[in-house]
């Protein structure tokens, strides 16, 4: 079991759930955040004020996913949120321990899908 | 001491005051023509104003509607709109309109009013010709404003900008003029108080016809995220409601009888429609809904305004329920049907709610209240005047939508618009995620 976070460009999350719905990845937790790279954005304008170089709008998606969907959903991801621009975003994957669904009781990679 | 001392302070103002008032009412006698009533020029100075606040009204009605990241675009549209507007009316807009000569007979006034010439302290009716000048202009400010939410969360501000100046002197003008400056719909004996067709099946249609030329957002119908804002949405439809007070009884253009039930039905069809809406709501999608009720409270607004100057209270009624009923039908039932993409409903509300209530007009109005009773003969006047102004507005706004996107692209690229207008277009964010 495996932990995948990735952190997109805002308007590319509507491809991204595209692709992982087309590689039967189904279940994803999403959040509006903030987050600083490399690049520079979309810089805001305020009477004439920059406000650049500081944290730009991202979103996070999170999910659980058994060891066989790992690379389908770094794929589906990656295809989703590319542009080959600088801001992109980044994948990463964690080991899980442990996975109970609240409802059964259930543990473990059954609990997941 | 202290009490004394207040009353003496009162007494003087008082008499401060009246004296005051003496001296300008000598005044005015000396400045202006006799047939000026004071209490006209007040009220409609003051309906005009209302009818300004309808602007930003819609502009929160309309903005609270769309997504986050569209919000400020809407907000922004709708204020350019009050600047492009003034200026065209001032320059060019109030003498296509009202001008007496005529560019076209009975289609378009001449230039004999350009850039306010003539337009001044004397009187026009009871009130100064400056004043009915600035009332009619706030009505031309809010109807291509209302066309906004046909093309919200798309379209490219610089031509929508282009598209205002055109749509404002090319058909709001010819066909203010037509109906209210002495052109040929008025003179046929349509009866349109405050603006039915003039201001919402114009609006309503031109709507229509923009969002079919610019297509659907990109995600419609299912991926488009819900209002953002509701609560907006709600204090929006409430500074409309208002306005619209100063938008149907103004339209008197003097503080009367006439303007007195303007104010009543126009108030009485809007609570009709609320409730008629939200027990639509409740029937068929088993709960009320807020957005359903201010749908309601403007649709029933909308089908009212032609004919205020001429229905009773019970009328009112009949037009609100109407209203709310063919316009519920029509968003939830036909529009989803066509598969176009009025985002926030103009055309469904506006111009069907605008249509509804210029012809119900022919058929509910009181001889006892504006001298015209209610007869087919009146109907069919009513409905020959809607298919005009229908097929003017469609084919007029189609074709400068066409010349505009020669020039400068309508629709935005689909990058800029899933990053959303506000970021792309102004370089702001309605909301911060942080602190």
């Amino acid at each position: 079991m495996k932990y995948i976070i990735a952190v997109i460009q805002p308007e590319k999350l509507d491809e991204v759930l595209d692709e992982l719905t087309k590689n039967d990845v189904h279940l994803a937790t999403v959040s509006n955040i903030m987050g600083r790279g490399v690049q520079k954005g979309i810089a805001e304008v305020y009477r004439s004020h920059k406000e650049a170089g500081s944290l730009l709008k991202k979103v996070k998606l999170e999910l659980a996913v058994n060891d066989d969907f790992v690379d389908a959903t770094i794929e589906a991801i990656s295809k989703g949120a590319k542009t080959g621009a600088i801001g992109d975003g980044k994948i990463f994957v964690l080991n899980l321990e442990e996975c109970v669904r609240i409802r059964t009781g259930e543990k473990g990679s059954g609990a997941i899908g | 001491m202290l009490t004394i001392s207040r009353r003496i302070s009162v007494i003087v103002s008082l008499c401060l005051f009246s004296y005051i008032g003496l001296i300008s009412e000598t005044f005015s006698n000396e400045t202006s023509l006799e047939t000026i009533n004071s209490g006209d020029t007040a009220f409609v100075l003051v309906c005009a104003a209302l009818v300004l606040l309808m602007t930003p009204g819609l502009a929160f009605f309309y903005g609270g509607l769309v997504r986050k990241k569209n919000f400020l675009s809407v907000l922004i549209q709708c204020y350019i709109i009050i600047g492009i507007v003034t200026l065209q009316w001032v320059f060019i807009g109030y003498s296509f309109s009202f001008g007496s000569s005529e560019l076209i007979t009975g289609f378009i006034g001449g230039f004999d009013h350009f850039a306010l010439k003539n337009v001044g302290m004397e009187a026009k009716g009871t009130i100064p010709h400056s004043a009915f000048m600035i009332f009619q202009g706030m009505f031309a400010i809010i109807t291509p404003a209302l066309i906004i939410g046909a093309f919200a969360e798309r379209t490219r501000f610089s031509a929508m900008c282009i598209f205002m100046l055109l749509w404002t002197t090319l058909v709001y003008d010819p066909v203010c003029h037509w109906v209210w400056g002495g052109g040929f719909i008025g003179a046929m004996g349509a009866l349109d108080f405050a603006g039915g067709t003039v201001v919402h099946i114009n609006a309503g249609v031109a709507a229509l016809a923009f969002a079919l030329f610019v297509g659907k957002r990109k995600g419609y119908p299912d991926k488009i995220s819900p209002p953002h804002n509701l609560p907006f949405a709600i204090l929006g439809t409430g500074i409309l409601w208002f306005g619209w007070f100063g938008f149907n009884a103004g339209s008197e253009l003097a503080a009367d009888g006439i303007a007195a039930n303007a104010f009543v039905v126009t108030h009485v069809a809007a609570a009709t429609a609320v409730i008629a809406w939200a027990i639509l709501d409740w029937i068929i999608n088993k709960k009320p809904t807020v957005l359903g009720v201010i749908t309601g409270a403007v649709a029933g607004l909308v089908a009212i305004t032609p004919a205020s100057g001429f229905v009773n209270p019970m009328g009112a009624i009949i037009i609100g329920f109407g209203s709310s009923s063919i316009c519920y039908f029509f968003v939830a039932y036909l529009k989803p049907k066509f598969g176009y993409d009025d985002s926030l409903d103009v055309f469904g509300v506006h111009g069907i709610g605008g249509i509804w209530g210029a012809i119900a007009t022919g058929f509910l109005a009181d001889e006892a209240i504006g001298g015209t009773a209610g007869s087919l003969a009146q109907t069919m006047i009513q409905i020959k005047s809607v298919i005009i102004t229908i097929g003017y507005a469609f084919i007029m706004t189609y074709i400068l939508l066409f010349i505009v996107n020669l020039f400068v692209k309508l629709r935005v690229t689909t990058e800029e618009e899933l990053i959303g207008l506000d970021l792309s277009d102004h370089r702001e964010s309605a909301y911060t995620v942080l602190e």
